[in-house]
């Protein structure tokens, strides 16, 4: 395995075959003391979270609020159409027949809250990101297919590149890869 | 799920039970679903499909056409009858339209794992009848140039749409109902357009699919975001199904045309929209497994699920049915009754009999475990069931409006050659834009497909 | 200008006089003229030439043709057809630019005087108003008619005319259409080619010399009935002038029989005027003296004023009426007796011999035995009417009833006949066709009239007029035929003058009692026409003479003076008198004297009547509600309008009672588009009587008598223009002299073709479904509960609300409202027309109408009143109840909710509330969901599908009402309470900073209505007329239950039936 220099590595990447090996592999790296460790995989992988020890992430608390904007906004614009803007007696109904602006309040707290959650994700996970230095790995194509990998980063402190090495070597990951960083 | 099944140990029910076939792997998963989009050759028959498909679309767009330039007289509307089948469609459109949400969403929060190899091209065809459905309320319009006032924007006028109106509540439903649809479908998408980005071979694809996957590579941290934004994203669409075809209904509800005044249509117009809805699922989803050879994933165990579910939500309907008959008859509003009575022996009363004998009486046969399991009877069934469905909606706005309050008002109504080339141009449309689905992206969502054999696996261990 | 026009014609009359010799007439149909080559033939000439080109294109035979095709290939058709249109919209230029020349070759300027005097009740707005007449008949209907710059767009009735009181007909709010009608004539022709005017006096003199040697001996006049005295003086001139010559009268749809009856029973023709006013009871034989005939405007608001209750302790008059097929007279009757034709006759011998005057008693009939009682209690205040189209018998039985009766003097009199000079019309037609096959006739004028198509067909007129095949030669040398459209005798005739229409002419006419009514022009002819006394005086001494000297020459003669014993001042200051005669529109004090007229008549002395075979089925021929005699044919409004009893439009069809559609098994099948509120299928029959045939589709009609089927005339027409050309079949094609109105034959005759005909019905269904659609009650049930029309009404309570204590809305300062009396309204029909003129409505064609989409702002409903247990819905069932149901009739405009259903489903707020409560469209807001329509429980929303209005054609741009939107497609449109008549007025009141006072907004449906049944004005003003009726227990709400809370509310129809009749 070829060496590059330090300041040009992104990490170090092991490869498993199946999702316990990843969670294991993810467990004795963080026991080890890595904090900055990645893993990768084709679907969601139970455990995975916990085992990098992430924590409740942003996305409902946005998605609470855009509710709360689509919603509240909905129900006051409509108040003010018809009662302040352009107040028109429509068939004899009140100015502000409440009752009639709830459908529409609805609809738009829907909407508020799923758009806020889609994008919100998408912006935590500051996607779209068109490339990444994982991507350098050739054998990466397989993480969205059949294959999980692992990645301690270099940003770690306690990042030494033979040391990482060993780590994986220990947790039995095949085609171990040092990432570069360009 | 007990109803007509042989007892849990019997050979069929073990046979029956997975919702994947046997001997699969996360590698032979995604070569298999992934191969019908990137390496298996177009085959003739789609061609030949979409081509047809495609003519009949170009019909719609010379119906619409000559609608502009002559104007809504060449339908058969009139006073009183001012909705025909534009509104019928567009009702029977968005029913169609609940499945596939419902299902990505209301079974995902019920964690129903056999949802995963149908969800992906119900939600597709969500969208494609959303797509259809959305046109009829434009072009049926006098002016629909001018449809444009029924959005909120500031006019130089200072005047805005009138929000007390039903039709500015679909306007809202229907847009978020499409918005909410598009983004669930392509938040599922993501994952799989990564694998097909890795997988694709020609430079062009991955370009294209490397875009739309927005640089997705499965990092941990992004499912674990991604986890809860599409949990959301379910717990949102679920009420949001429920409240679409809510409104829909309150079109008739909130006016008062007798037949349209009643307060059962919310709950029972969603059961039939989710009863079209499946019907229509059935209704792709037979020839796709058989086209595609994708029975080791669309089981007939899913197939059983669905046929349930219309026996279940058909049973609704037919409620529903009754309710409307007892009301009128009991809140003995001189008008109703006649409405009733003239559903029964009125002009009209043919298509009454054919709704119920295809929504109610036909589907009594999905009791039978053969029937459920019989795939040649079902497709069929969930043909009849559209055909029902379509009769329900034209018995309810037509017929409703044929004789309403003033005896000297009463009129009749048929539908002319324009009528019937919109509404069959947009199943053009709609099938051409299924043929075009199923050849750009996977039909079966792959990564959940991996989630499958992941815990399958651990079953057997 | 004039004089240089004239030079140009004296230049090119060498070239014009060989125009019709064959060859020519071939190369016509050769080598016809297309806009292109007329484009480029103007083209090709410019500047002062100009005048001479277009002379030069007169001269050519293509232009001519091209002008002369009939329109229908060119017109365009009533509702959206872009290409054919444009073509239309140049050929009409080209013409039109034709015309014009005519236009710079008028008489000098003429003043006439608008009408400044504002009756009581009536502010006339900005549009300036003029009095004139419309003649019709042996009647002469006052009008005001509107006038925006100088076109005028709307006919109203003058209050201060006998024969209007301010109401008007059908007849008269859709003539102004004729006058803007695309297919007039609008030049002189001589066989089909234009010629110009002074041309043609020039050969009229040149025939006039020829006539002085013989004395005129081969002259004759044929005219329809004219009660114009300065037209019939200038016919005496001509008389005089030559004395052999002869004046013949044919007025197809008036029979001769009031004439001969009166001359039966007086011994002279008298003039019968009705005071139904006066009378407490009526009987009419077969008369629908409401609805048709001379003075029958007046005689409804008569006739309304007996009917109008203000409360339970009021009096009502009492109508019996004897027909064979209903009428609105007999849709109004508390009794009605369905009798054929010729049982009519029976029946007033059988009262003559009742009231013990001779007669032929027939067997104790209750029926006739309560009439005569009936009548014998009211001596003076009762009043037997006779039909038109009854023989002289019936009439002259009817006098002496009166006479016995003593009700003349009380309710009608006799003065002398209006017409200068009455004739049998038969005898005079009979005459002129043996005058011409003896040949005796050389010269032949026709004024106005349209005999090839209306002459009883054993005449054969167009024979008469035809090139003679024997004898090498037209029976007739010259022909000149006056009319306003180029129609079926047109065609046969040399010379054809296009006539002006009365809004274009200087003139006078007498009404039904004789009231001298002035005709002023609206506006200068729009064509190059002329009137028929013009015509008259170009074979005259004096053919300079135009219609305005001729008239003031007229009422300034001394022996006119004194006629009308004006004072000596009058006589002093002519032109005084002529202005206030103008503005009134007629000669105050003209009205005929009474004459005492002796009964020279007992009914003893009559022969005995002849009947029909029982076995025998009765052919009657009617003029038709709608296009009359066929001279409206071509008003697309009239052709539009629903039939007052069988809401059928676009076509005729023979009315056949329900019992004899059962035993001829006549069905009718309602189509799948349009269905009950468009489009029926009817069975199509061959009728075959005397010696010749039509073919028509039958329409069962309750009510109407056993074994008689009516022919309704003036359809069929085959040369009417694009409206009117091949609408329905030509009765014409089997009325015979000797049968005008009544014949018989087997059923054999009829002959069922086994085809359907689709017919536009806009009212099929005719049950109220057991619902308070139309509530009625007899006086006796008024007296004993007068809240009897809303017992049944379940009103929700104001509570009952979504927004409990939310304010309403206040309309505290105007709340405009409507009350319709349905006891007074007889579905005359004249304030569908009306509305349709005031609002730019648009004629959208038969096809359309099919299709349920007419769009008639106001309809008036016809329902049948049948017994619960009855289940007839529609004519096609059969049910004892409809051998003579109880008809009512139901004007249903917009009601105005104030909780409007349509206005909360508006999408986009595009039919709102005003501040006065009245329920607006905004048009241009509008995107047409239709919703609207579909929410509205009274369906009185039109919506414009396709685009029905007509855009381009000039002649219409002139008609429409400056005041009113004309809607372009796919907008939602309704009636708006007359909003533009609102306004002004509240601008007027605003300008005078006082109140809107009652009567100052006059919507055109109530402005119209002859029985004053529609009342509009401010709810909020107690004391307003509208208030009034709202309070009384008569007034209920359509369809209450549904808490719409309409402004337009209606008052109960109240029945006053014979109580000896009731008790069976």
């Amino acid at each position: 395995m070829q060496h590059l220099h330090r300041s040009h590595i992104y990490g170090v990447m092991g490869e498993f075959g199946d999702p316990a090996e990843l969670i294991h592999a993810v467990e004795k790296i963080r026991a080890a003391g890595y904090r900055r460790v990645n893993a990768y995989s084709p679907f969601p992988v139970e455990g995975l979270s916990e085992a990098l020890g992430l924590k409740r992430d942003m996305v409902s608390t946005i998605c609470l609020l855009g509710g709360l904007a689509g919603g509240v906004g909905g129900f006051f614009f409509q108040y003010w159409v018809a009662t302040t803007a352009y107040p028109l007696n429509i068939g004899g109904r009140p100015l502000n027949s409440w009752p009639a602006f709830i459908p529409v309040t609805f609809e738009l707290t829907i909407l508020g809250a799923s758009l806020a959650a889609v994008f919100g994700m998408l912006a935590l996970n500051k996607l779209p990101q068109p490339h990444h230095p994982v991507f350098n790995v050739p054998r990466f194509t397989h993480a969205s297919a059949d294959r999980f990998f692992v990645c301690i980063e270099a940003k770690d402190p306690k990042f030494h590149l033979a040391e990482c090495a060993r780590i994986l070597q220990e947790v039995h990951a095949h085609h171990i890869t040092e990432v570069s960083d360009d | 799920m007990s109803a007509g099944q042989p007892p849990l140990d019997s050979p069929e029910i073990r046979r029956l039970t997975p919702v994947i076939g046997p001997g699969y792997t996360y590698g032979s998963v995604t070569d298999k679903i992934s191969a019908i989009v990137l390496t298996r050759p177009t085959s003739i028959g789609w061609y030949i499909g979409f081509l047809i498909a495609f003519s009949v679309m170009g019909m719609m767009t010379v119906a619409i056409g000559w609608l502009i330039i002559k104007g809504t007289g060449i339908w058969g509307i009139n006073i009183p009858i001012g909705w025909g089948f534009a509104i019928v469609n567009f009702v029977w459109w968005i029913g169609i339209g609940h499945a596939g949400t419902l299902i990505s969403a209301i079974l995902f929060l019920l964690n129903q794992k056999w949802r995963t190899s149908i969800n992906r091209f119900a939600e597709a065809m969500t969208l494609f009848a959303v797509a259809c459905a959305g046109m009829f309320p434009l072009i049926h319009t006098g002016r629909p140039w001018m449809a444009f006032y029924m959005f909120p924007y500031p006019s130089t006028m200072g005047i805005w749409p009138q929000f007390r109106s039903p039709l500015i509540w679909d306007v809202f439903a229907v847009s978020t109902y499409g918005t909410v649809s598009l983004m669930f479908w392509f938040v599922g998408l993501i994952p799989d357009l990564a694998t097909l980005r890795d997988r694709s071979v020609q430079k062009p694809m991955k370009i294209i699919y490397g875009m739309l996957a927005l640089g997705w590579r499965g990092s941990a941290r992004h499912w674990h975001r991604y986890q809860s934004a599409y949990l959301l994203l379910a717990g949102l669409a679920t009420p949001l199904v429920l409240s679409v075809h809510s409104v829909i209904s309150f079109d008739f509800s909130v006016a008062i045309v007798p037949g349209w005044h009643t307060t059962i249509f919310p709950p029972y117009f969603v059961a039939g929209a989710i009863y079209s809805g499946f019907a229509m699922v059935l209704t792709i989803a037979i020839p796709l497994r058989k086209v595609y050879g994708l029975e080791d994933f669309i089981t007939m165990r899913h197939l059983d699920n669905m046929a349930k579910v219309m026996l279940a939500t058909g049973l609704i309907v037919a409620y529903g049915y009754f309710i409307e008959f007892f009301m009128a008859s009991y809140s003995g509003n001189k008008f109703d009754v006649f409405l009733v009575q003239q559903r029964l022996h009125g002009p009209y009363a043919p298509y009454y009999y054919a709704l119920i004998l295809c929504n109610i009486l036909i589907p009594q046969l999905l009791w039978s475990f053969k029937m459920r399991h019989n795939v040649a009877v079902l497709f069929i069934m969930s043909i009849v069931v559209n055909i029902g469905m379509w009769l329900e909606r034209f018995v309810i706005v037509v017929i409703s409006l044929t004789r309403d309050f003033v005896p000297s008002a009463w009129g009749r109504y048929s539908p002319t050659f324009w009528d019937w080339a919109t509404f069959i141009g947009t199943m053009g449309m709609f099938v051409t834009l299924i043929f075009l689905f199923v050849r750009v992206l996977p039909a079966i969502s792959i990564a959940e497909m991996r989630e499958l054999v992941s815990e399958t696996s651990e079953d057997e261990k | 200008m004039d004089g240089m026009r004239e030079h140009e014609q004296h230049e090119h009359l060498q070239g014009q006089h060989d125009h019709h010799d064959p060859a020519e007439e071939a190369k016509l149909h050769k080598n016809p003229m297309d806009l292109a080559t007329v484009r480029a033939k103007l083209q090709s000439k410019t500047g002062k030439q100009y005048w001479r080109t277009l002379e030069e294109l007169a001269g050519d035979p293509e232009f001519t043709e091209l002008l002369h095709r009939e329109f229908p290939r060119q017109a365009p058709s009533e509702w959206d057809d872009g290409v054919d249109r444009r073509d239309f919209l140049k050929l009409m230029t080209a013409s039109l630019a034709f015309a014009g020349l005519g236009g710079c070759g008028r008489t000098p300027e003429q003043v006439v005087v608008p009408y400044v005097k504002q009756p009581e009740g009536l502010t006339l707005g900005r549009p300036q108003f003029y009095a004139t007449a419309m003649p019709f008949g042996a009647d002469a209907v006052g009008l005001l008619v509107e006038s925006h710059e100088g076109r005028p767009t709307k006919i109203e009735g003058n209050p201060d005319h006998p024969s209007s009181l301010g109401a008007t007909n059908v007849f008269a709010q859709a003539s102004v259409l004729n006058l803007y009608d695309p297919d007039r004539a609008q030049t002189v022709t001589k066989y089909g080619e234009i010629q110009t005017w002074s041309l043609f006096v020039e050969s009229a003199q040149a025939i006039a010399a020829g006539m002085k040697a013989t004395n005129g001996a081969g002259f004759r006049i044929l005219s329809g009935l004219i009660t114009s005295p300065t037209l019939a003086a200038q016919i005496q001139s001509l008389l005089t002038l030559f004395p052999k010559a002869k004046w013949h009268q044919w007025e197809p749809a008036v029979g001769d029989g009031a004439r001969e009856g009166a001359k039966l029973a007086f011994g002279r023709y008298l003039n019968t005027v009705y005071r139904p006013e006066k009378a407490d009871v009526i009987l009419s034989l077969d008369s629908d003296f409401l609805g048709s005939g001379p003075g029958h405007i007046r005689y409804a608001r008569e006739f309304s004023r007996r009917r109008k209750l203000n409360g339970p302790s009021d009096t009502m008059n009492r109508l019996y009426v004897v027909e064979p097929t209903p009428s609105v007279t007999g849709a109004t009757a508390d009794h009605r007796l369905p009798l054929r034709a010729s049982e009519v006759e029976l029946f007033a011998r059988a009262l003559a011999a009742k009231l013990g005057i001779g007669g032929t008693p027939s067997g104790a009939e209750k029926w006739l035995d309560a009439v005569a009682k009936d009548l014998q209690q009211h001596k003076g205040t009762s009043l037997v009417v006779a039909g038109e189209q009854q023989p002289a018998e019936v009439h002259a039985l009817a006098h002496a009833v009166n006479a016995a009766l003593g009700n003349v003097g009380t309710t009608l009199y006799y003065t002398e006949p209006v017409e200068p000079q009455p004739v049998n019309n038969l005898d005079s037609l009979r005459e002129l066709c043996a005058d011409i096959e003896a040949d005796k006739v050389e010269t032949l004028l026709i004024l106005g009239v349209n005999p090839v198509y209306t002459a009883p067909h054993d005449f054969d007129f167009a024979s008469k007029l035809k090139f003679d095949q024997e004898k090498k030669q037209k029976k007739v040398k010259n022909v000149i035929h006056v009319s306003s459209h180029f129609d079926e005798t047109s065609e046969l005739c040399d010379w054809h003058v296009a006539e002006s229409h009365y809004l274009e002419t200087w003139g006078d006419a007498r009404a039904f009692d004789g009231t001298l009514s002035v005709i002023q022009p609206l506006i200068a002819p729009l064509y190059h026409t002329h009137s028929a006394r013009e015509v008259l005086a170009a074979f005259s001494d004096k053919p300079g003479v135009n219609d305005y000297d001729a008239l003031r020459t007229r009422l300034s003669a001394p022996s006119f003076f004194t006629h009308f014993g004006l004072t000596d001042a009058e006589k002093a200051d002519f032109e005084k008198f002529w202005r206030k005669t103008l503005n009134d529109g007629l000669v105050a004090g003209s009205a005929f004297a009474p004459v005492n007229a002796s009964l020279k008549f007992s009914a003893a002395s009559l022969p005995a009547a002849k009947t029909t075979p029982a076995d025998e089925i009765e052919f009657l021929f009617r003029p038709d509600p709608c296009v009359y005699d066929g001279r409206f044919a071509n008003n697309g409004w009239l052709q539009e309008l629903p039939k007052p009893v069988t809401k059928l439009t676009w076509d005729n069809a023979a009315l056949v009672s329900p019992k004899t559609g059962e035993k001829l098994s006549l069905t009718h099948d309602i189509a799948a588009r349009g269905g009950e509120h468009g489009k029926v299928y009817s069975n199509v029959i061959d009728i075959s009587l005397s010696n010749s045939k039509v073919t028509a589709a039958a329409w069962r009609v309750p009510g109407q008598a056993d074994g008689t089927i009516v022919l309704p005339l003036g359809y069929g027409r085959k040369r009417a223009g694009y409206t009117g050309t091949n609408k329905g079949f030509n009765a014409y094609a089997v009325r015979t002299s000797d049968a005008l109105w009544v014949t018989s034959a087997s059923a054999s005759a009829i002959k069922k073709t086994g085809e359907d005909y689709p017919l536009a019905c806009t009212q099929y269904h005719f049950s109220m479904e057991g619902r308070q659609i139309l509530a009625t009650g007899t006086l006796e049930e008024y007296r004993k509960n007068p809240n009897f029309a809303n017992e049944h009404a379940e009103l929700p309570p104001k509570e009952l609300s979504l927004y409990k204590g939310e304010a309403e809305f206040p309309y505290d300062r105007d709340k405009w409202a409507m009350a319709i009396d349905l006891n007074k309204c007889n579905g005359c029909n004249a304030c569908v027309v009306a509305c349709q003129s005031e609002n730019n409505i648009p004629v959208v064609g038969k096809d359309q109408v099919m299709r349920g989409r007419e769009m008639h702002w106001i309809r008036v409903d016809r329902y049948y009143e049948t017994p619960p247990k009855s289940t007839a819905h529609d004519p096609s069932s059969y049910d004892e109840s409809l051998f003579n149901p109880p008809t009512f009739f139901q004007p249903v405009p917009c009601q105005q909710c104030e909780n409007a259903p349509c206005e909360q489903v508006c999408p986009v707020g595009a039919t709102v509330h005003s501040a006065e409560g009245l329920n607006d469209m905004v048009y241009n807001r509008c995107v047409g969901t239709r919703y609207c329509s579909n929410n509205c429980p009274y369906k009185v929303r039109r919506f414009n599908f396709l685009r029905f209005q007509d855009w381009e054609t000039p002649q219409l741009k002139l008609l429409r009402n400056p005041e009113v939107t004309v809607r372009s497609r796919g907008v939602m449109e309704k009636c708006t309470y007359c909003v533009q008549r609102i306004n002004n007025a509240r601008i007027d009141a605003e300008k005078s900073n006082a109140p809107i006072h009652d009567g100052a907004i006059v919507t055109a449906c109530e402005q119209a209505c002859p029985t004053e049944a529609i009342v509009f004005g401010n709810a909020n003003d107690k004391n307003s007329r509208v208030a009034k009726l709202k309070a009384q227990q008569r007034n209920y709400t359509l369809l209450g239950e549904l808490n719409a809370r309409p402004r337009t509310t209606y008052l109960a129809a109240v029945r006053n039936p014979n109580p000896e009749l009731e008790s069976a």
